[in-house]
């Protein structure tokens, strides 16, 4: 049995009068890909952006490596070890790719370690390396994607989080991409991954959780689930 | 360190430049370029808040007006202080005391110190609102600092203002200022609290999901823009020996407005270069609200045209150019180094 990096349990937010999640549990093992699939508005974002603290619980728990990190600001959050890749990548656009970066890195403070990870992420994504003083806006959408990525990997984070990461990206790059996650997961990463294309995250995820209308209908291992009726049915559109 | 050695150079050159101007220039120009040296510490410091770090304040006046205030009543001579204060007598402490002129840095410095006091204050319930909102908070400050300064009558002298504040402030002083907080800001923007600064201005969302404390950044960069423009103010009121309500009225953030948009938000160069810009065709057109007679007619001198022509200029500025003279880039040894490489294979 592996270590949980990240568990959550009986997670209540409320949007406004609106109750988003409506007790979402979920654990994520230590070095595994764990994907979050579900409909719009089923609350795949929200319980991310609770995990990450920009959006406070009004009930249930969330711990990390152990720790209680359900009332703790984002900035604490980064600095424990977590990081996302927000959806709709939101990188910086008139920024350099090399301020990108580094700024991906602001929670540390050792100048040795950063220039190491800095050239990990170089040999992950060479196509970076050729554009370090270009800024982040004139990159096409497949290395913007990538540039999201690799800056959230610049905190050397133990657990990424990544929003959609395929959103509005042509097939190749998504297949690229997924790709990219999986050999993350092999250097020692733990993934959370959230995604409306399901068949991708089924079939690299090792656990996966459904997610409707604020609630967890199904969970199971990713292959597992890809083979499901319902799953079927309902994300992949089959009959 | 070559960087290090090549900004003691320039600030050398800068000193040989106030000494020529001191020695050979008459005192109107003296004058031009003092009020340039002081919209540089004001533009600077004003760019540091709405283009570096994107929150779009409308107070620096009120920030001026703190400082001004502050060094001019820590500056004026107690008789002096016993002349002006004729309505209403100064209240203690302040008519007990008065600074000697060695201590002139310090009173700039207490007026920079008390201007972002003020901003701190001010800044923290103000910049959890974005966006317009922001603007339409500062803008209510800067108003609520001139009425106050125009009913505080024991302290500021009401609309009558303060007179005859000793002329302590000469080109080697402004000189300096705009140096060291050109020097100071652009370095803290090249440093990481600067880059998370920008990364703010970029994707506020983004900014807080990489770890950086938006609230705390935002307070920091409106207080130390807010201490520079309380010293800017300073040295305005000992440069024309006079404070009063009208100096620092909206008209003045819309001044700095002009120049850190000509200039480029976000650019420290372009707000540098257009506040000097500024300041020399301020002069120039005056010409434009004399009288004229053109054969037999003759034109009513108009004032306030001079702002009619930087509206008319900013106005044609947003159609054509929006990002200002030099948009978000900025003139560095190493540009200059670059360019000058490149002109040599040009050649070759």
């Amino acid at each position: 049995m592996k270590d949980t990096v990240l568990q959550v349990e009986d997670l209540h937010v409320f949007y406004g009068g609106i109750h988003a999640l409506k007790g979402v549990s979920l654990s994520v093992p230590q070095g595994t890909i764990v994907a979050l699939i579900g409909a719009n508005g089923a609350g795949k974002s929200t319980t991310l952006r609770t995990i990450s603290g920009l959006v406070r619980a009004k009930r249930g728990r969330i711990s990390f490596e152990g720790k209680d990190i359900t009332e703790e600001l984002p900035h604490r959050i980064v600095e424990m070890g977590i990081a996302m890749v927000p959806e709709g990548r939101r990188i910086f656009p008139n920024l350099t790719v090399m301020e990108n970066l580094l700024l991906g890195a602001y929670t540390r403070r050792d100048s040795q370690g950063l220039k190491r990870d800095l050239d990990w992420v170089f040999t992950l994504f060479p196509r970076l390396k050729e554009r370090t003083w270009q800024k982040g806006g004139t990159l096409s959408g497949g290395e913007q994607q990538m540039l999201a990525v690799a800056r959230a990997l610049m905190s050397r984070p133990r657990l990424l989080m990544m929003d959609e990461p395929s959103l509005g990206l042509a097939p190749l790059l998504v297949r690229e991409i997924f790709d990219i996650i999986r050999e993350l997961c092999e250097n020692g990463v733990t993934i959370l991954l959230i995604e409306q294309n399901a068949k991708a995250a089924l079939e690299i995820a090792h656990y996966a959780y459904v997610l409707e209308t604020g609630r967890i209908v199904l969970e199971g291992e990713g292959k597992k689930l890809l083979e499901d009726e319902r799953v079927r049915k309902a994300y992949l559109g089959e009959e | 360190m070559k960087n290090t050695i090549l900004t003691l150079m320039l600030f050398v050159l800068l000193m040989i430049g106030v000494f020529g101007a001191q020695k050979y220039l008459n005192a109107y120009l003296i004058r031009i370029l003092n009020t340039a040296c002081i919209y540089v510490v004001a533009a600077v410091a004003y760019n540091l808040i709405n283009g570096v770090t994107g929150q779009f304040s409308l107070g620096p006046n009120a920030f001026m007006a703190i400082g001004g205030y502050t060094v001019a009543l820590l500056m004026l001579p107690l008789a002096q202080k016993e002349e002006v204060y004729f309505l209403q007598p100064l209240i203690w402490p302040l008519n007990s005391f008065s600074f000697p002129p060695s201590l002139f840095i310090v009173a700039l410095f207490l007026g920079g110190l008390f201007a972002a006091l003020f901003a701190f204050l001010i800044g923290i319930p103000t910049l959890r609102l974005r966006g317009d909102y922001l603007a339409i908070a500062t803008f209510g400050f800067g108003e609520i600092v001139i009425v106050l300064a125009n009913n505080l009558i024991p302290i500021t002298n009401g609309a009558l203002g303060i007179k005859g504040i000793p002329e302590y402030t000469n080109l080697w002083w402004t000189a300096n200022w705009a140096f060291w907080t050109v020097f100071v800001i652009k370095n803290l923007v090249n440093s990481s609290f600067g880059r998370a600064l920008k990364a703010i201005r970029e994707d506020e969302i983004a900014a807080e999901a990489m770890g950086v404390n938006l609230f705390r950044h935002k307070l920091l960069a409106f207080a130390l823009s807010g201490f520079f423009a309380g010293v800017a103010g300073g040295l305005f009121v000992t440069l024309i020996s006079t404070v009063s309500p009208t100096l620092f009225t909206f008209s003045m953030t819309f001044n700095l407005l002009i120049i850190i948009v000509l200039g480029g938000l976000g650019s420290i160069t372009g707000s540098t270069v257009t506040a000097i810009l500024f300041a020399f065709l301020q002069e120039l057109l005056r010409e434009v609200e004399a009288p004229h007679t053109i054969g037999s007619w003759t034109f009513p001198g108009i004032p306030g045209m001079r702002m009619v022509v930087f509206s008319v200029i900013l106005v044609i500025l947003m159609i054509f150019y929006r990002r200002g003279l030099f948009g978000q880039r900025e003139l560095s040894f190493e540009s200059v180094f670059l360019l000058f490489r490149k002109r040599r294979k040009v050649h070759a």
